[in-house]
This record gives structure tokens, C-alpha cells and sequence, in this order.
């Protein structure tokens, strides 16, 4: 710790950083533009400039810029100083010399860092009045709005946008007063991160265009905390809710999981919530009406009638996407011992030893801040920029350990952005990537190795025994022995090395293969008496419950193909499933099997789908947003989500459906009953009640708003229904009320939704609620772990596996579209492509097709015609299938045989301009 | 929805061209002083706009590619630079001087001279494709202000009267075709 004195008071400072972050992290206003915690300073925009003296005898002292200058031991500064403060006065006003006078119309006005800082900086008045530069705007895509005449150039969302988050279509052009940030031609923004352009500009330059079409102000949006419901990965988000419509998603910060940034998928795809597919009221039949139209039902009818048919026995079955406390819900309406796994088999039998190897001793799940401090990554399979991508963004960030690394040698500070890019030029830290094809991270990895599962089944083998002989051998040594050898040596000279994989290939062998890698590392190392000997391992989790749900069918219950043959079979006399699609977990064939049988089958869902179509009672489910719910991510930790409100019409949260013979399902049913129970039950869920008792004690105090204490409106908005002010949502049992009034936000972050501060309307007032900058949040909200290192320490898994019959096939996964729920979004729809069928040059060539053409898929008793996209990086002589949500993937797990149907030109050209938007990854330029 | 949308803004409106043999040659030549092919970015614009008079769309995606760097990343670069130029300019490119010295000298008398003779203001371009009038700000001549560079040839102690003379002179060494 160092001492600074700042206007006379004297503050313990963390010496490593600069005078700027040191100043916020105590509290202090400080305008600036370019810096921003995660990206460091370059000194651009000169507006955080103070006086510094050399020594208390110094009274003169220099103007510098807090930003460039170190908070060493002794630095004596000053905020306050007239010279100072006369110079930021100046340098906002230069900066806002070709800003428009737009604040009423623009999208970031009440939330600008912008207006802030020159409110801050005491630029009340405009002294300019020649010509202002103006610019043309480009057309970015269906994410992202341009309004390039707000710029004031101070360069953070090219750095974000290509230093942070590796895009390539988005550079600085021209030059002095000219300057503009945007694509070298108009067209979409590429980068999966494009969103966090919005939250990272601190102007209207980049803003929300999903949030255009429904546009409202910051202070007029009700918000509360939330979780993502885009993958496992378990992100904070804060959805804004206005009239009833969900109308955007941002950023909310968590230390250890998303920090500052989301993925797009997350941020875009919440207009699911607002669909014309939305479930919008009960809908029945009867089970011998087949095909004719089901009728409407009033919320209690529709709960009558769910208890009217839910009797005799009964089967549940469950669903990775619907929170615990819903599965919790219908595991009890059905009893343990008829409550079915809602994943795929092989699914679930992957996530059940993820869970094992959760607690197996000497190995740690990272969370996503920990991966970005890994200085070797292996990542096996998994396509994470596609399936978890937010942990993505934090891999590519560990690649620049190295530079961190070489920047210390040479006694340079980590935040000196600029200098120490320039430093380690293209020097990386090793990330190896096994893949069956090119992914978005290959240009930043050290090492790629394309094969198919099995073929990395046998690398991930041959490694792990070269690291250590006790572990087994694969049965056919690999065909490259070097590389094989080199990423063993990569992996044990690392100080932190991580192993990085995922459940979509769903196979049980590659996550056995992959534990006994990481167990041969943790041998090596404790061997070598490593300090901490302990491996990183995680795995992605394609869902926001995956974990949840595993976790929970580890206390008994079924599995899925149990349950289709249950109600093939007719045993069963009603089905409750509950927020699933079952043609997306098994094959068409089990699933209409099951359902020829007639049996009374209840579907709790939010969007309609073709298996929902066939419920004889199909009630409507609240989304992520409008219902409270505790949901767990891949590293077992369970997080709470707040309803951020109430929906109108019957949707309900899918528990409070289910809990038995309350006709009424009001707000006397709630969620956290459930937990209590399930933390009772069973150990691993024990400590839910800490996650429970963290929430009461709240609650004992005063409620918090949901609403600011701006929001305008309340008593008119619904005077187009009743001219006297309705009364307000009640919410008995959380923490936050509907309402304006209650407990200020900022006194708990935890429970914070949308960042305020006073002079901080945008999201940076973050800083004030950190305990120190990008730390942990003053009150913390970092949910609770379920699953402790007291497993058995594993000895090395016998890895079995039958050689695939037939053609070697993967599937592929897309950040659009891949994911059922946000797929239903417009902007997402915008971004995602048409199932297709992927092969290699050489296999194109021997069967005859050009680029475009159509493949027939041929499965055992499944057929499937797709567009083929010939790829340059994939394994040799195998295919990749994106099934997106036309192709039914279960039926397609068995051998599968392809022909060409048509050589070339089947494909729309609309669909090939978006097709050669796919295969980035084999053109990116990859430096070094 | 929306197919059409992405199309229209995603699908790149111009392809590259193809490098002709003398460009590649002499961006190879570059590439043997540099450790890292980016590194080469202005050099080959240089050569390439040498070669073309100017930098089109065609011959930057052509550039880029063959540096393997993203055509956005060297625009960046391109449009840096004031003398690379991203648009058509005349057969003679006139950088007119008119800094403090030239200034003090009288130089925008003269640019007015050549803007009545021309018709052409500052960044544009005579209608048969002639010459192209830039503001420059200094050309280190101010010793024999004002000062005018045209065809890498300097022009000192600038007249209306030396104006006329070498435009005179221009015509007759390049006729209008």
C-alpha cells in the first residue's frame, strides 16, 4: 500500500495502479473518457488531468493526466486545483465543439457518460459557433445503431471492439478533426461482442437498435437483478421492463462471472420475450380431440383444470431452462420417483460426472475473471465462442498474460495499455484449441489440432500419458507425436494452465479423457511441488439450468428415453412437462411414439413450439424476467434472478402452477418454500439457505425499489383502462417492491439493478459501488457455491468408446440461433443462418458437390437435405451438422451416411451471402 | 425479415483486384525489411497508388488480402494519411502551400489565380481530370515562399505570371485527350 495525498487528505493506494482508478476507487469525482477499468489507459482524451507537486515545499505544480501518471508512495495531487480544473474545462469544451445539441432525441440522454462528465467539468455554456464536422452514419446490422456526429474520438470502442474483443470490422478512419470510427463499408458488426459497444461508448456514437424500436428512458424503465438465460455461463443482467414489454438488456456487474461485458446473444436476444409466439393464456382440449382447435381458459380454469387431469400417476418431466424452484415444483406435484431428467440422455449422464468431477479434490472449476489469469489454455471440443461465449472473451484475454508478464519484466505498468501492446507485439500465452473445425479464437492460439471427437479422444489420451505413464494410453497412438508432445510441454510449464471444455459433443468419453488429462497434469505438478498444484477444469453448460437440474436428478428420478417409453407404453395417466421441446432432447420417432399413446399430456411453456402443439393443456409460463427464480452455472454456483415484473394476463411462474389445489395461484405461492425444502433434503442444495437467509435479512428492513426515483408516469399510464391509479403489483416475499418508493438503491449493491449515483447517470456510477475499481461489489451478490472439493480424488477413468460407425460427424453450434429462447428474437433471427451440413474440400471432391450444393444426411430411420458449406479448416473426411431449430439432432446421434443431391447453386443467394460470414475463422488473419 | 437486410448490408459491394505483377513485385520487396507483413500497410499503399494514380475500394480489399490484415484495420491506415488518396485525383496534383510564410508572402493571391484559371477550389478536381489543387502545410521552402509542389517537382518564389507559364507548359507536355 501506498500513501497519496489528494487535496490535502492523505488515502491508502494501491500502488500498481494509476492516480485516475486510485482516485475513483476512493470515492472520488474524477471526469475521463478513454480509460476504462478492463482496457487500461492510452492518455487520449486528456480530461482527467490534476495538479501533481513534487513536494510539500512544491507550490506550483505540474498539470498531468491522472490516467498516465502512477499513484506511487507520496504523490501529492490535487482535483481541486484552479489550474486544473480551469484546463478540464477547456479540454471538455474543445471536445464538445462538434457535438450536436441532440441530448432530447438521443437514445444515451439520462444515461451519458458524456453529459456527466461535462456537467462535472463545468462546460455549462458553448462559446463555438462556426461549422460543426459532421459525418455520415453507416448502417451497423439489426444490433447496433451509428450516430458518428455525438464521437467525441476518444477511441474506446475501437479498443474494445479489436484490442479487447479481437473484431476485425471496426477500425479508426481518417484523421485530426475528422476522425471516425466505423466499417470500411457499411454492413453488419461482426464480433459477438458488439453490443458492449453500447455500454462502452460514452456517447450516443453506438447505441441499442433493438431498444430503438421500443425506446425508453433510463429512469422511466422498471429493472431489477437478473441472470442470463442465453447459456450456462450464469452472466448478470438487468432487463428494463416499461407498459407491460420487456424493452432491453444491459450489463449488470458481477466480479467474478461477466464483469463489465456481455455476449450479443445475451444482450439481443430478450425480444423473445415480447414474441407474437409468446403462450399468452391456457389452452385445452380434450385428450380424445385430437386436431381439432383448443380452446382459451381463464387463468383458474386453466388451474382447475391442470388438477382435474393431474391425478392417478402421474409423470413429470422436468427441464433444464425452467429454474429450480419450477423443477423443484413438479418433482413434488409427481413424486421423486416419477420425475424425469428434461435433457437428452447423453446429456445428462455428461453434466453427472461434470458434477463428480466439481468436487473431486486438487482440481478447480475457474470462474470466468479466474480463466482470464490462466497463462496456458486447452481447449478441448468445445466451440466456446458459440456455446459460452462470454468465457470466450475472458480465454482471449488470457492470451495476453504473456504480454502482462513481459511488461513487468521491464518495470512497465499493466495499465499503460498502449505500451505494453507495443511491447509483446504478438507474443501470447500458449491457448492450444482441438477442434473438428476453425473457431473465432484461432487467431489468437499459439497451437490448433482439427479431428473429430474420437481423434481428439485419442490426443487428449496421448497427452495426458505423456504428462504422466500412470495414466493410461490410448489403444492407437496419434498420427502427431510432436504436437502431442509439445502441448504436454506447454501444459506443464505453465504456472496457472487451464483445461477448458463443454457438453456439446455430448460425449461421456471426451469428458472422461479430459478429467485424466487434468489429473495427470495435477500429478505432474504436485510432483514437481508446483505451490498450488491444483488444475484448472471447467465445461460449459449449454443452458441457464443444466447444472440445476443434473444436481437435482442426482437425488433420484429417471431419465428422458425412461420416460418416452413410460408414455409409449401407456402406463402413465398424465404427463406434466414442464418449459421444454422435447424434439430438441430426443428423436422425432420416440417422441411421436410416445405421444400416439393419447395420454393426457400438460405443457408449461413461454413460447409455442411443435411439441407444445400437442398438449391437451398448454399453460403459459413466465419468462426469465418475469418471475423470480435461482438458477445454477457450470461452476455449481446458484444465483438468484428478481422478477423484474409482473406479466399480464394468466402467466405465471411455472411453480406456481404447480404447487396442488390452489385454484387461485396468487402471490401466496412463492419460490423460496421450495428451496427451503430442497436444502433440507439433500446436501447439495444446503446451501441454498444461505443464499435464502442473505435475502430475508433484507427484507426485514425496508423494500427496494424496482423503479427510480424519476419514474414518471404511474398515475396516467393506465388511464387509457380505468381513469383511477391502479394499485401496484404487490411482492410479498422479496426484497423489492414495484414501486418508486422504499429503501434507496444504492445503499445495496446487491440487489442494485440499474447503477445510479448522484452526477453518475450512466453505468459507470458502477465505480461506487465497488470496493475498490473493477473489484467486488461493496455488498456483494456473488450467489453461493452448492458443490465443495470433498468428493474422492479420482484416479484415472478408464476411457470407452466405440469407434463411430460410418462417416465421423459433429454438430455445430451457433451464437444465433443455437439457443431455443433467444432465437425467437428478431435481431437475433436477423443474425442467424438456415441449418447446413459442413465438409472439408477433399470430401467435397470425392462426392461430387461445389459450394452451395445440397448433401442428403442419411441416418437410420431419418433423412435430412441440406445446403453444404465447404469448408478450408476442417478434419479430414468427416461432417458437421448445424441443426439450428429446423433439423431434429437426436435422430441424427446414430451412423449417418451422406450423398450429394445437387452439385452446386441450391442455395439461395440470400442464404450463401450469410453462409460466407461463417467461415471467418479460416480468413481471419492470424498474426505472429 | 430481414434475409434481404443482411444482404444488403453484409455482402461486400466490391471485390479486390488483382495486384498487377510490378505492384507485387515491389510490396514483396517490402515485406523483405519488415519483421510483420502489417507492418507493410503504407508502404504498399504508396506502391499501389503509384502505380494507379489512387487507392480505389478494389485495390485496398486487393492490398489487404495480400497482407492479410482486415481491409477495415488498413483503411484505417489509408485514410490516415492526408496524401494517400481514397478517391480519383487529377493527372497533376497540386499541393499548394499555404502556411504562415507562404501566408505572409502573398500565397493566397496566387491560389485565387490558379483557382480563377482552373475553376477548381481546394480538394477538387478540374472537370477534364487535369489537376487537383491541396492545401499543404508546409514544404520547407520558406526561404522562396510561396511554394507549390506539382509532379515531385518544387515551384519557388510563385507568380500569377509563373502560374500561367507552367500551366502553359503542362498543357503542351500533356494535351487534353
Amino acid at each position: 500500500m501506498a500513501k497519496i495525498s489528494v487535496d490535502g487528505i492523505e488515502y491508502e493506494v494501491n500502488p500498481a495502479n494509476n492516480l485516475l482508478q486510485e482516485c475513483l476507487s476512493q470515492g472520488l469525482d474524477l471526469p475521463y473518457f478513454c480509460w476504462h477499468p478492463c482496457m487500461g489507459s492510452v492518455g487520449a482524451c486528456r480530461q482527467c488531468a490534476v495538479k501533481q507537486y513534487r513536494n510539500a515545499e512544491d507550490k506550483t505544480g505540474t498539470v498531468v493526466m491522472a490516467c498516465m501518471t502512477p499513484a506511487s508512495d507520496g504523490s501529492i495531487i490535487s482535483i481541486n486545483d484552479k489550474q486544473a480544473t480551469d484546463f478540464r474545462s477547456h479540454v471538455i469544451e474543445s471536445l464538445m465543439i462538434s457535438h450536436p445539441h441532440d441530448c432530447p432525441v438521443c437514445e444515451e440522454g439520462g444515461e451519458c457518460h458524456l453529459q456527466d462528465m461535462t456537467q462535472m467539468s463545468g462546460h455549462n455554456y458553448r462559446r463555438y459557433d462556426f461549422k460543426k464536422v459532421t459525418h455520415r452514419n453507416q448502417d451497423l446490422g439489426p444490433f447496433i445503431n451509428h450516430e458518428m456526429n455525438r464521437c467525441i474520438a476518444c477511441y474506446r470502442c475501437v479498443r474494445f471492439y479489436d484490442d479487447y474483443a479481437g473484431g476485425t470490422d471496426l477500425a479508426a478512419l481518417g484523421s485530426h478533426h475528422h476522425v471516425y470510427f466505423g466499417r470500411h463499408e457499411e454492413g453488419t458488426l461482426e464480433n459477438e461482442f458488439s453490443g458492449n459497444l453500447v455500454e462502452v461508448c460514452p456517447t450516443g456514437v453506438f447505441t441499442d437498435k433493438t431498444f430503438s424500436a421500443h425506446y425508453t428512458r433510463k429512469w422511466d424503465l422498471q429493472t431489477a437483478p437478473s441472470i442470463c438465460s442465453g447459456c450456462g455461463a450464469g452472466c448478470n443482467t438487468t432487463p428494463g421492463e416499461r407498459y407491460g414489454t420487456l424493452r432491453r438488456i444491459v450489463n449488470r456487474y458481477h466480479h467474478d462471472l461477466n464483469g463489465y461485458f456481455l455476449c450479443d446473444r445475451g444482450r439481443f436476444g430478450y425480444d423473445a420475450n415480447n414474441s407474437r409466439d409468446r403462450v399468452g393464456e391456457a389452452l385445452y382440449r380434450h385428450a380424445h380431440t385430437d386436431g381439432e382447435p383448443r380452446k382459451a381458459l381463464s387463468a383458474i380454469e386453466g388451474a382447475r383444470q391442470l388438477d382435474a387431469m393431474a391425478s392417478g400417476e402421474l409423470i413429470g418431466i422436468g427441464s433444464p431452462r425452467a429454474s429450480l424452484e419450477s423443477n423443484m415444483a413438479l418433482r413434488q406435484r409427481v413424486g421423486p420417483q416419477n420425475f424425469f431428467s428434461g435433457m437428452g440422455d447423453a446429456q445428462l449422464s455428461c453434466a453427472t460426472e461434470v458434477i463428480s468431477l466439481l468436487q473431486e479434490p486438487g482440481l478447480n472449476c475457474p470462474d470466468i475473471r479466474s480463466l482470464e489469469l490462466s497463462d496456458c489454455v486447452l481447449v478441448v471440443n468445445e466451440d466456446i465462442t458459440n456455446t459460452s461465449a462470454r468465457m470466450a472473451l475472458a480465454l482471449r484475454q488470457a492470451t495476453r498474460n504473456a504480454a502482462s508478464a513481459m511488461a513487468q519484466d521491464a518495470r512497465i505498468p499493466l495499465w499503460q495499455d498502449a505500451a505494453v501492446r507495443e511491447l509483446a507485439q504478438h507474443s501470447r500465452s500458449p491457448l492450444i484449441i482441438l477442434s473438428p473445425q476453425g473457431t473465432r479464437l484461432d487467431d489468437v492460439a499459439s497451437d490448433t489440432f482439427l479431428g473429430t471427437v474420437e481423434q481428439q479422444i485419442v490426443f487428449v489420451q496421448s497427452v495426458a500419458h505423456a504428462i504422466d505413464a500412470n495414466c493410461p494410453a490410448p489403444n492407437c497412438a496419434p498420427e502427431n507425436g510432436a504436437q502431442v508432445t509439445s502441448v504436454a510441454n506447454a501444459l506443464c510449464a505453465a504456472k496457472r494452465p487451464s483445461i477448458v471444455s463443454g457438453l456439446s459433443a455430448e460425449s461421456l468419453a471426451l469428458i472422461k479423457a479430459t478429467a485424466n488429462l487434468a489429473r495427470a497434469l495435477r500429478e505432474y505438478r504436485h510432483r514437481h511441488g508446483a505451490a498450488n498444484p491444483s488444475v484448472d477444469l471447467c465445461f460449459a453448460m449449454p443452458e441457464v439450468n443444466t447444472m440445476g437440474l443434473a444436481l437435482l436428478m442426482k437425488e433420484g428420478g429417471g431419465s428422458l428415453s425412461s420416460a418416452l417409453s413410460i408414455l409409449r407404453t401407456g402406463k402413465a395417466d398424465a404427463a406434466i412437462v414442464l418449459e421444454n421441446d422435447l424434439y430438441r432432447r430426443a428423436s422425432a420417432e420416440a417422441v411421436d411414439a410416445a405421444l400416439a399413446s393419447k395420454t393426457p399430456l400438460i405443457v408449461i411453456d413461454h413460447l409455442h413450439n411443435a411439441f407444445n402443439a400437442k398438449a391437451h393443456l398448454l399453460l403459459p409460463a413466465a419468462t426469465m424476467a418475469e418471475q423470480g427464480g435461482t438458477w445454477v452455472n457450470y461452476e455449481a454456483r446458484a444465483q438468484h434472478s428478481y422478477q423484474v415484473f409482473q406479466p399480464e394476463g394468466s402467466t405465471r411462474a411455472a411453480y406456481e402452477w404447480l404447487v396442488p389445489n390452489n385454484p387461485v395461484r396468487g402471490p401466496s405461492v412463492h419460490g423460496d418454500a421450495l428451496l427451503q425444502e430442497l436444502a433440507g433434503e439433500s446436501r447439495s442444495f444446503a446451501p441454498l439457505l444461505e443464499l435464502l437467509s442473505s435475502r430475508s435479512g433484507i427484507a426485514a428492513l425496508m423494500k427496494s425499489p424496482r423503479q427510480s426515483h424519476r419514474f414518471s408516469g404511474r398515475t396516467a399510464m393506465h388511464a387509457n383502462v380505468h381513469v383511477h391509479e391502479t394499485k401496484q403489483a404487490q411482492d410479498p416475499h422479496s426484497p423489492l417492491s414495484f414501486s418508486m418508493e422504499g429503501l434507496l438503491l444504492q445503499k445495496d449493491a446487491s440487489l442494485m439493478s440499474a447503477a445510479w449515483a448522484p452526477a453518475w447517470n450512466s453505468n459507470q456510477a458502477i465505480s461506487k459501488f465497488q470496493e475498490e475499481i473493477n473489484g467486488e461489489l461493496k455488498q456483494g451478490n456473488k450467489g453461493v457455491h452448492l458443490l465443495a472439493r470433498d468428493g474422492e480424488r479420482g484416479s484415472y477413468n478408464k476411457v470407452e468408446h466405440a469407434p463411430e460407425q460410418g462417416l465421423a460427424k459433429y454438430f455445430i453450434e451457433h451464437l444465433f440461433g443455437s439457443e431455443e429462447i433467444s432465437a425467437a428474437s428478431p435481431a437475433i433471427q436477423a443474425r442467424a443462418v438456415p441449418a447446413y451440413a459442413c465438409i472439408g474440400k477433399g470430401l467435397a471432391q470425392s462426392l461430387g458437390v461445389h459450394q452451395h450444393g445440397l448433401l442428403r444426411l442419411c441416418a437410420d430411420r431419418y433423412s435430412v437435405e441440406l445446403p453444404v458449406l465447404i469448408r478450408d479448416r476442417i478434419a479430414d473426411q468427416c461432417v458437421g451438422i448445424y441443426c439450428g431449430g429446423e433439423v431434429n439432432r437426436a435422430s441424427l446421434c446414430g451412423s449417418v451416411s451422406i450423398e450429394a443431391v445437387a452439385k452446386d447453386a441450391n442455395v439461395l443467394a440470400s442464404a450463401r451471402a450469410m453462409f460466407s460470414h461463417l467461415v471467418i475463422s479460416d480468413t481471419l488473419p492470424r498474426e505472429g | 425479415m430481414t434475409i434481404s437486410t443482411i444482404i444488403a448490408s453484409s455482402a461486400p459491394r466490391v471485390q479486390a483486384r488483382t495486384l498487377s505483377p510490378q505492384e507485387t513485385h515491389e510490396i514483396d520487396h517490402e515485406l523483405t525489411l519488415y519483421p510483420d507483413r502489417r507492418a507493410v500497410g503504407l508502404e504498399a499503399l504508396k506502391i499501389v497508388q503509384k502505380h494507379q494514380g489512387w487507392v480505389s475500394d478494389e485495390s485496398l480489399l486487393a492490398v489487404a488480402q495480400y497482407l492479410g490484415m482486415s481491409a477495415h484495420e488498413l483503411d484505417g491506415v489509408a485514410t490516415f494519411f492526408n496524401l494517400i488518396f481514397r478517391q480519383p485525383v487529377g493527372r497533376n496534383v497540386m499541393l499548394f502551400c499555404d502556411s504562415v510564410s507562404c501566408y505572409i508572402m502573398g500565397c493566397e493571391r496566387i491560389k485565387d489565380h490558379i483557382s480563377a484559371r482552373l475553376g477548381i477550389d481546394y480538394g477538387e478536381t478540374t472537370a477534364d481530370g487535369q489537376y487537383t489543387l491541396l492545401p499543404v502545410p508546409c514544404l520547407g521552402d520558406c526561404d522562396r515562399a510561396p511554394v507549390m509542389l506539382m509532379a515531385g517537382e518544387q515551384h519557388r518564389n510563385l507568380t500569377k505570371e509563373k502560374i500561367d507559364a507552367l500551366l502553359t507548359s503542362v498543357q503542351q507536355e500533356q494535351p487534353n485527350k
